[in-house]
C-alpha cells in the first residue's frame, strides 16, 4: 500500500479539508490506485536531467516600480463574507 | 436560413450590409439557447438583457462604418474567465455567487472588439475533468447524442458552439479541455502556445499549463478569434512578448510541402478501431493536398499521464489554497468556530469529490518526505517529454495524432474511476507539458454518430501552421459542417 488511511487524513489536515471516516477510506483506495500508477516513473534513470518547472524559459520581465490604479477598497470588499468598511472579518484568532 | 448556424464571415456580410442587425443575430441566439438549454445545459448564466444591450451598441459601431470582425458577434465565456459584474462560478458551490470586480484581460480584447456576451459556459468544477460531470450544477449532454458526455473540461463550450448556441467559445485547457471536448462536439478548439493568451483572469488551475484559446465551428471562424485574444499582456509575467502574426492571412498557405509527423507511439494498440479508421483517411486527404507523412517517435509518451497527474495536481493544491472562506466565495461559520473550523469546513462542504481528491494528490505529492519522488521526479521527466517533442520537430513541421483514444463515451460510465477518466487524456496532455500549441479538428463520425476528432501538434508559436492545415482540411471535408439534429 503506497498510501495508508492515517496518512490521508494527515494529508487531509494539511489541506484543510475535513474529510468522514467513508471519504477516508474511499480516496484511500482512489489514491493508492493512482500513486501506483505514479510508480512507472521509476522505471526512468533521471540522474543528471534538469527539472522543468515552468512551461517556457521566461526570462523573468521586468518593470518600472510604478504606481498605478488598482482595485477600490469597496470593490475589492464586494465578495466578503464578512465585512465591515474597510476589513475582511474572519472568526477570533487570539 | 438558420442565423445560429452562419459562419462569422457569413454574419458579418449581413451586419455590414445592414441586412441583419446584431440585435436580431443576438435575439436569434438567444432564442436558440432557450430552446437548446433544456436538453443541453452548456450555460450556467445567461446574460440576455446585457447581451441585447451590447448588440444595441455594436449596431451603432457597424452604422458608424467601424466594425471589426467580431463586432455584433454573440459568443460564450467558460465560466473560469472572470467577467466584470458576471458572476464566475467556476462550476463550484464554493463560487456560486463571486461576481468579480474586473473583466479577464482575453474578456476585455473581445469586448473592445464587439462581442456579444450571451453568457458563462458550463464546465468541470475548476477545469478538472474529462466529462463535464463535475460540474457542481449538473453535466452538460453532448448535442450529437444526449446520452453521451460532451467531453471536458469546457464541455459547455463545445457543446454550445455545435449547438448553435454561440458563434463561438473561449475556453481553457489545462492537460486537453479545448482539444477534447472540442473532439467529442465536433467543433475545431484550440489549445494556443502556452503564453499566447494572457492568464490574467483565468481562475488558476494549474499555472505551468493553464491556456485559454477559442472553439468554432470552421478553422476561419476560429483565427478571428485567436487574432483578438492573442497577444502580450504586461500584468501576465508570463505572456509571451512575441508579435502577433496575421492569422487570417496564414489561411491560405495550404500543405503542400508540409511535413507532417506520426508519432508511432499514439498509433499502438489501444486506440478505438473507429477512431484510427477517421484519423487515417484524414491522413490520407493530407497527403493528397500534399503534405508528405512521416513517422516520428515520442518515446517519452507512455509517461506523460504519471508527470501530468503529479505536477497538475500539486500546482492545483497550491492555487486553490486561496479558497478560505476569508475574501470571497462560500464561508460556514459557527457560534463558537475557530478560525481553522472555518477553512475545514468551507474547503469540504465547498469543493467536490474531483476537486478534494486532486487538492489531495498535490499535497500529499508536494508534502515532506515525498517531494522528491513524486514532484522532483516529474519535473525531470516532463525535462524529457520536452526533448522529444524538439527532436521530433527537427523531423517534421507539425504532429497529427487522434485526440482521444475514442469518441464520447457516456455520461456516468467512467464516474467511478478516476485512472480510466483520466486516461481519456493520454493524447493531449503531453502538450501542455511542453507548452506547445494543439488544434483538434473534426475529421469523421463512429457508426453511432459521435464526432472523431484529429490532433494536429506543433512547435511553440506556430499556430499559423496548424490554422493553415486546418483550413485547407476543412476546403476538401465537411465533417466540420455537419449539424446535430437538435
Amino acid at each position: 500500500m503506497k498510501i495508508s488511511p492515517e496518512e490521508v487524513a494527515h494529508v487531509a489536515q494539511l489541506a484543510r479539508l475535513r474529510l468522514s471516516p467513508d471519504q477516508t477510506a474511499k480516496l484511500t483506495g482512489e489514491l493508492n490506485d493512482i500513486l501506483t500508477h505514479m510508480d512507472k516513473l521509476n522505471q526512468l534513470d533521471t540522474s543528471g536531467v534538469a527539472s522543468t518547472n515552468h512551461a517556457l524559459e521566461s526570462s523573468g520581465p521586468m518593470r518600472e516600480d510604478q504606481a498605478r490604479p488598482s482595485l477600490e477598497r469597496d470593490q475589492a470588499l464586494a465578495n466578503a463574507p464578512a465585512r465591515d468598511d474597510q476589513s475582511f472579518i474572519v472568526p477570533r484568532v487570539l | 436560413m438558420e442565423l445560429h448556424y452562419l459562419t462569422i464571415a457569413q454574419a458579418r456580410e449581413l451586419l455590414d450590409r445592414r441586412e441583419l442587425s446584431s440585435v436580431e443575430l443576438t435575439q436569434a441566439l438567444l432564442d436558440r439557447i432557450a430552446a437548446s438549454e433544456p436538453s443541453l445545459h452548456a450555460y450556467l448564466t445567461i446574460t440576455a438583457d446585457a447581451a441585447l444591450a451590447s448588440a444595441a451598441a455594436a449596431d451603432q459601431v457597424i452604422a458608424a462604418g467601424q466594425a471589426g470582425p467580431l463586432t455584433g458577434i454573440p459568443a460564450g465565456i467558460k465560466d473560469v474567465i472572470c467577467t466584470q459584474g458576471v458572476r464566475t462560478t467556476c462550476a463550484s458551490r464554493i463560487l456560486e455567487n463571486f461576481v468579480p470586480p474586473f473583466d479577464a484581460t482575453l474578456v476585455a480584447r473581445l469586448k473592445a472588439a464587439g462581442m456579444v456576451m450571451l453568457g458563462k459556459h458550463n464546465m468541470d468544477e475548476f477545469a478538472m475533468g474529462s466529462s463535464t460531470e463535475n460540474s457542481a450544477f449538473g453535466p452538460t449532454h453532448n448535442p450529437w447524442d444526449l446520452k453521451a458526455i460532451p467531453g471536458g473540461s469546457s464541455g459547455g463550450s463545445a457543446a454550445s458552439v455545435a449547438a448553435g448556441s454561440a458563434f463561438f467559445a473561449v475556453g481553457t485547457d489545462t492537460g486537453g479541455s479545448i482539444r477534447q471536448p472540442a473532439s467529442h462536439c465536433g467543433v475545431v478548439g484550440l489549445k494556443p502556445t502556452y503564453g499566447r493568451v494572457s492568464r490574467l483572469g483565468l481562475v488558476a488551475f494549474a499555472s505551468s499549463l493553464d491556456q485559454a484559446g477559442p472553439f468554432a465551428r470552421s478553422v476561419a471562424d476560429l483565427a478571428e478569434v485567436l487574432q483578438v485574444i492573442a497577444g502580450h499582456d504586461p500584468a501576465d509575467s508570463t505572456s509571451s512578448p512575441a508579435p502577433v502574426p496575421d492569422y487570417r492571412a496564414a489561411l491560405g498557405r495550404g500543405v503542400k510541402g508540409l511535413r507532417l509527423g506520426l508519432p508511432k507511439e499514439f498509433f499502438a494498440a489501444g486506440l478505438d478501431p473507429e477512431v484510427e479508421t477517421a484519423v487515417k483517411a484524414a491522413l490520407a486527404t493530407l497527403e493528397g493536398l500534399g503534405a508528405e507523412l512521416v513517422e516520428v517517435s515520442l518515446p517519452h509518451s507512455d509517461y506523460g499521464l504519471a508527470v501530468y497527474y503529479i505536477i497538475a495536481p500539486a500546482e492545483c493544491s497550491s492555487n486553490l489554497a486561496r479558497f478560505d472562506g476569508v475574501k470571497y466565495g462560500l464561508s460556514l461559520r459557527s457560534e463558537r468556530g475557530s478560525l481553522l473550523d472555518m477553512y475545514l469546513d468551507t474547503r469540504s462542504q465547498g469543493f467536490g469529490p474531483e476537486v478534494i481528491r486532486r487538492i489531495m494528490l498535490g499535497t500529499y505529492a508536494l508534502s515532506a518526505g515525498y517531494y522528491d519522488a513524486y514532484y522532483g521526479k516529474a519535473g525531470q521527466v516532463r525535462t524529457l517529454i520536452r526533448r522529444d517533442f524538439a527532436q521530433a520537430f527537427a523531423q517534421c513541421d507539425a504532429i497529427v495524432s487522434p485526440v482521444a483514444p475514442t469518441p464520447a463515451f457516456d455520461l456516468g460510465q467512467k464516474v467511478d474511476d478516476p485512472v480510466q477518466m483520466y486516461l481519456s487524456d493520454i493524447f493531449t496532455l503531453s502538450c501542455n507539458l511542453a507548452g506547445l500549441p494543439g488544434m483538434s479538428l473534426p475529421c469523421g463520425f463512429s457508426q453511432g454518430g459521435r464526432p472523431i476528432g484529429l490532433q494536429l501538434l506543433g512547435p511553440h508559436f506556430a499556430e499559423e501552421t496548424l490554422l493553415a492545415i486546418g483550413h485547407a482540411f476543412q476546403g476538401v471535408t465537411d465533417h466540420h459542417a455537419q449539424r446535430p439534429a437538435l
